[in-house]
């Protein structure tokens, strides 16, 4: 076990001390060939939020993939909240445990990334040298190595594109908002048809962003870690007052919130309210294809443009199979893997890879995929606003829960 | 008895430190009280405070004022025999497969809505009404007593067995006694003492509930126990300090909570002791035994419902509001589940019975050294015994994780085990001990006479005889590990799928039609113990009309 460990270490430095090396690709296939011979038999952990069936059934196919193209058993670890991956590896820490670790795979972004990168609980850098790094789109979707603000410095591997936009039920609902002040008009209109998941949930606090941003008198200002409290006040101000005039015409009055997206979902499919947010474009058209909602589902955004960012995976500094991780994020930016869990029959979650950089059969894949009545077209989707930097996001949950918690 | 308390006094010595600051591994080598001021300063505790108490207080006052009054005015009903019945069904439900199904049945856009939507409510979209999540937290509450009152009664009933309340009460009634006079004037007074601890480890779990929570309680704060998973897993490594603190003040509220309970007790006892003995007969009860029995069969009810409304939901493709049934069926959530569904009931199944079988043999062990050294371990031994139902498991399952990771232990198939072991052990002394020792020790003395060892009298003339409660033990024992949610997250290190923790995190992604799959399944492999720990003694002692009787 011991040897194979040390194995695994020397393959790592092996990496790093290549990293940014120039012509140094040979030598990097040997090691990649290196890494894969060690990852044959191993045992991936994968812990990664397991609530949507669609997503855990994609995580299911990749584990067969996997398995039979390199031999390397996947077992997804559902979690309920992806911070309580991120407490298990600090339990590990704070017992001493530096390897044998019980987590190979985070499925992460944002806040989460932030906290196990200040903490140094995450291994590499690694995501860079994988081989189907190459394909990225690193240069039109810059969030797929920044992460929230925070530089990536290969610590995580991109997955996937998130980009919020909202879905209704056409066969009920005439006009849609088109901004964030619409969205006030339109639920003093519509008392009890719109609410949002609670924060901490990602896509409650992204709403709170977007209202942040649109109302925002610098946006730049966002980007940066705020730099007095009295200045936090004053950006923030129009927020709480927006919300302060929103919160009686919610679901509920605004006293409940969902307690997540797929919650949300659950509430426009049972007729509780007219509108849920989303974070995969495709998603909508999924949840036609796999009867979660009804086929008058229909998407929109807002003219602004709505916030995007990237969501990764990442090893911990104790993983115990480190190569077969390596690997398994490594085939999760394959195009085959890419191209499978765009398909809106099975996640419609969108690629990481930039088409340019593909192949003509790879690129015949993406081309291939069906598309469904409600997806929107790149253009139709409009303008990707930045995510704020994580500072502003922990400060705004917390003064959420002061003021509309209690 | 070390080995099994030790996970309890470590984990709660791993909680306490953090809570006063101290926790290496995040930088926390001094004693500190910010932890706590950061708990004090959270504007939610109020609030979070008031849902706990209110809904963990009333939840075990109400399920036992139905139990008492159930048992005192219906005995004689045919209701009476009928619930029983269905009370180990009930027991046997995991509490997150009847919290799921609950919800479902009483939303605003839930099942008993659209059994009545929109041909005579009017109600085209659902109604804009809280009731569940609900800010007072009653939803929890029902959710609560619908899991509760079922244990408190099957305690009643062994109770009653063990003090010969039948003797007592034909005594009181022959002396002129109104038949639910009788039964709370002589009955009561002799039971209580033997459901006390029972109804203690109630009020903790009640005032501790996680997984129920999760799905029944608001959000906003939500109750204490839910708010400590929450800071625990924050991403904010800082708020472990916090969460910490909570976690201590939690435990404090339920010591605090069972002290009350006891102080109450002895104030009734006080203040009703001339009532008990002024030998007033009183008529009146009668009329109340429709109202007892009518509460009594609704929260069974809405229990049978739950789980039925998450059985449909398993086949449905297609269910809106407002469809009282699913406009499209399929099995297509059963086929996709398939290899979790594997998974998940092996692992389930494998641990259960693990848990079970060891816990049975210890308790069968502990009783027979009991009757053949003639000490008896009423009193302490019970306490400590009970320890882990009484502790909130919130309150210590950290420090005991970190405990195992020490010992290697972690994510091992084995600490699961015996995490399960420290939940499952309680339940099956408690149903086992009655049985056990009022097993007529005359039996023993004449195999003894024959000349047959002890071991022997054991092995032939106890086991068989014993053969129905201690099976039955088992499936109690079995029960309770399935249904386990926080020990086998923590101890299992999520490497562990259990059909009750993929039953939790589908809940989480509120899809019924999946939650459905496994709720069902959760609820049915308990039941399916059940009806072995009945059938095999049925089947075996077929021939043997005395041995069947024995329970």
């Amino acid at each position: 076990m011991s040897s194979i460990q040390s194995g695994i270490r020397q393959i790592f430095v092996g990496i790093v001390c290549l990293l940014g090396a120039a012509g140094a690709s040979q030598a990097q296939s040997q090691n990649w060939d290196d890494t894969l011979a060690e990852a044959r038999g191993q045992k991936v952990y994968w812990n990664a939020w397991g609530g949507d069936e669609r997503i855990n059934a994609y995580i299911a196919w990749v584990g067969k993939r996997v398995w039979d193209e390199y031999g390397i058993s996947l077992n997804h670890v559902k979690l309920s909240d992806t911070a309580d991956a991120v407490s298990r590896v600090l339990a590990e820490k704070a017992a001493g445990r530096t390897n044998g670790g019980s987590i190979d795979l985070i499925w992460i972004n944002g806040e989460n990334f932030a906290a196990m990168k200040e903490n140094g609980l995450l291994h590499g850098p690694f995501s860079e040298t994988l081989p189907n790094f190459a394909g990225v789109d690193v240069e039109h979707k810059p969030s797929t190595r920044v992460d929230f603000t925070v530089p990536v410095e290969g610590l995580e591997a991109p997955w996937g594109m998130a980009k919020i936009n909202f879905i209704y039920d056409s066969a009920r609902v005439e006009t849609t908002p088109r901004s964030i002040p619409g969205f006030l008009k339109w639920a003093e209109a519509n008392p009890g048809r719109f609410t949002y998941p609670t924060p901490p949930d990602f896509i409650g606090s992204t709403f709170l962003k977007q209202v942040l941003i649109e109302l925002a008198q610098d946006r730049d200002e966002l980007q940066k870690p705020f730099t007095s409290e009295e200045r936090f006040a004053e950006v923030t101000a129009p927020l709480w007052d927006y919300l302060d005039a929103l919160h009686p015409h919610l679901w509920r009055k605004g006293e409940l919130f969902p307690a997540n997206g797929p919650a949300q979902r659950q509430l426009l499919d049972d007729g509780e309210v007219d509108i849920h947010i989303s974070f995969y474009p495709s998603e909508a058209s999924s949840l036609i294809a796999t009867d979660l909602l009804p086929g008058s589902a229909r998407v929109f955004v807002l003219e602004e443009g709505t916030i995007g960012n990237t969501h990764f995976v990442a090893i911990p500094f104790n993983a115990s199979a480190k190569a077969a991780a390596m690997v398994v994020a490594d085939f999760l930016m394959s195009p085959e893997a890419q191209a499978e869990k765009q398909n809106e029959t099975v996640w419609g979650d969108d690629t990481v890879l930039a088409m340019s950089k593909l192949s003509k059969t790879d690129q015949q894949r993406f081309n291939d995929l069906p598309r469904g009545a409600a997806t929107l077209t790149p253009e139709e989707l409009g303008a990707t606003l930045l995510e704020p930097h994580p500072a502003w996001m922990t400060r705004i949950e917390a003064e959420w829960q002061e003021r509309y918690s209690r | 008895m070390l080995l099994f308390l030790a996970p309890i006094v470590a984990g709660l010595i791993g909680t306490w430190l953090p809570a006063v600051g101290i926790f290496p591994a995040l930088g926390g080598h001094e004693f500190s009280l910010a932890g706590w001021r950061e708990l004090f300063a959270y504007p939610g505790l109020g609030s979070a405070l008031r849902l706990t108490l209110t809904s963990g207080i009333l939840s075990t006052f109400l399920s036992l004022v139905l139990v008492i009054g159930f048992v005192a005015c219906c005995s004689e009903r045919k209701s009476f025999q009928a619930l029983r019945r269905l009370i180990a069904p009930l027991l046997a439900v995991p509490h997150v497969a009847v919290a799921i199904g609950l919800a479902f049945l009483i939303a605003p856009s839930g099942w008993l809505v659209r059994l009545f939507s929109p041909w005579a409510t009017g109600w085209t979209t659902p109604p804009d009404i809280a009731s569940v999540q609900d800010p007072y937290g009653f939803a929890l509450t029902l959710g609560l007593v619908i899991k509760e009152m079922p244990f408190l009664f099957l305690m009643t009933l062994a109770a009653l067995h063990q003090t010969h309340a039948d003797r007592r009460l034909a005594i009181a009634r022959s002396l002129g006694y109104g038949p639910v006079t009788a039964w709370i004037k002589v009955v009561l007074p002799a039971i209580y003492p033997q459901i006390r601890l029972p109804i203690y480890a109630v009020l903790a779990f009640s005032l501790s509930v996680v997984d129920m929570a999760l799905i029944l309680a608001p959000t906003t704060p939500p109750p204490l126990a839910v708010l400590v998973l929450r800071w625990f897993n924050d991403p904010d490594l800082s708020m472990r300090f916090v969460a910490a603190a909570c976690a201590s003040l939690q435990f404090g509220i339920v010591a605090a909570a069972i002290g009350g309970w006891r102080l109450l007790e002895i104030i009734i006892a006080r203040l009703t002791r001339s009532w008990l003995t002024d030998g007033q007969r009183g008529y009146g009860g009668r009329a109340l035994a429709p109202v007892f029995g009518l509460a009594a069969s609704s929260v069974c009810g809405l229990g049978a419902l739950s789980i039925l409304g998450m059985a449909i939901w398993s086949f449905a493709r297609r269910w809106r509001y407002p469809d009282v049934l699913p406009s499209v069926v399929s099995l297509e959530s059963w086929m996709r589940q398939g290899s979790s569904i594997l998974t998940a009931g092996l692992n389930t199944m494998t641990i259960g019975l693990a848990a079970a079988a060891i816990a049975t043999t210890l308790v069968v062990a502990c009783l027979e050294n009991e009757r053949r050294q003639s000490v008896s371990s009423n009193g302490r031994g019970i306490w400590l015994l009970y320890a882990p139902l009484l502790v909130p498991q919130i309150g210590f399952l950290f420090g005991t994780q970190v405990l195992a990771v020490h010992l290697n232990l972690d994510g091992t198939w084995w600490a699961l085990v015996w995490t399960h072991l420290l939940f499952v052990l309680p339940y099956v002394f408690l149903s086992l001990s009655d049985s056990y020792r009022n097993l007529d020790e005359r039996y023993v003395r004449s195999a003894l006479c024959l000349g047959a060892s002890p071991g022997r009298v054991f092995w032939r003339v106890k086991l068989p005889m014993l053969l129905r409660p201690i099976l039955y033990a088992m499936a109690i024992g079995f029960a309770v590990s399935v249904a386990q949610y926080l020990p086998t997250l923590f101890a299992g290190g999520g490497r562990y799928v259990t059909l009750t923790t993929e039953a939790v995190s589908l809940a989480a992604g509120a899809n019924r039609r999946v939650a459905g799959v496994f709720a069902l399944l959760q609820a049915l492999l308990p039941m399916i113990a059940f009806g072995l720990a009945i059938g095999i003694p049925a089947l075996l002692y077929r021939h043997r009309r005395g041995l069947r009787g024995i329970a």
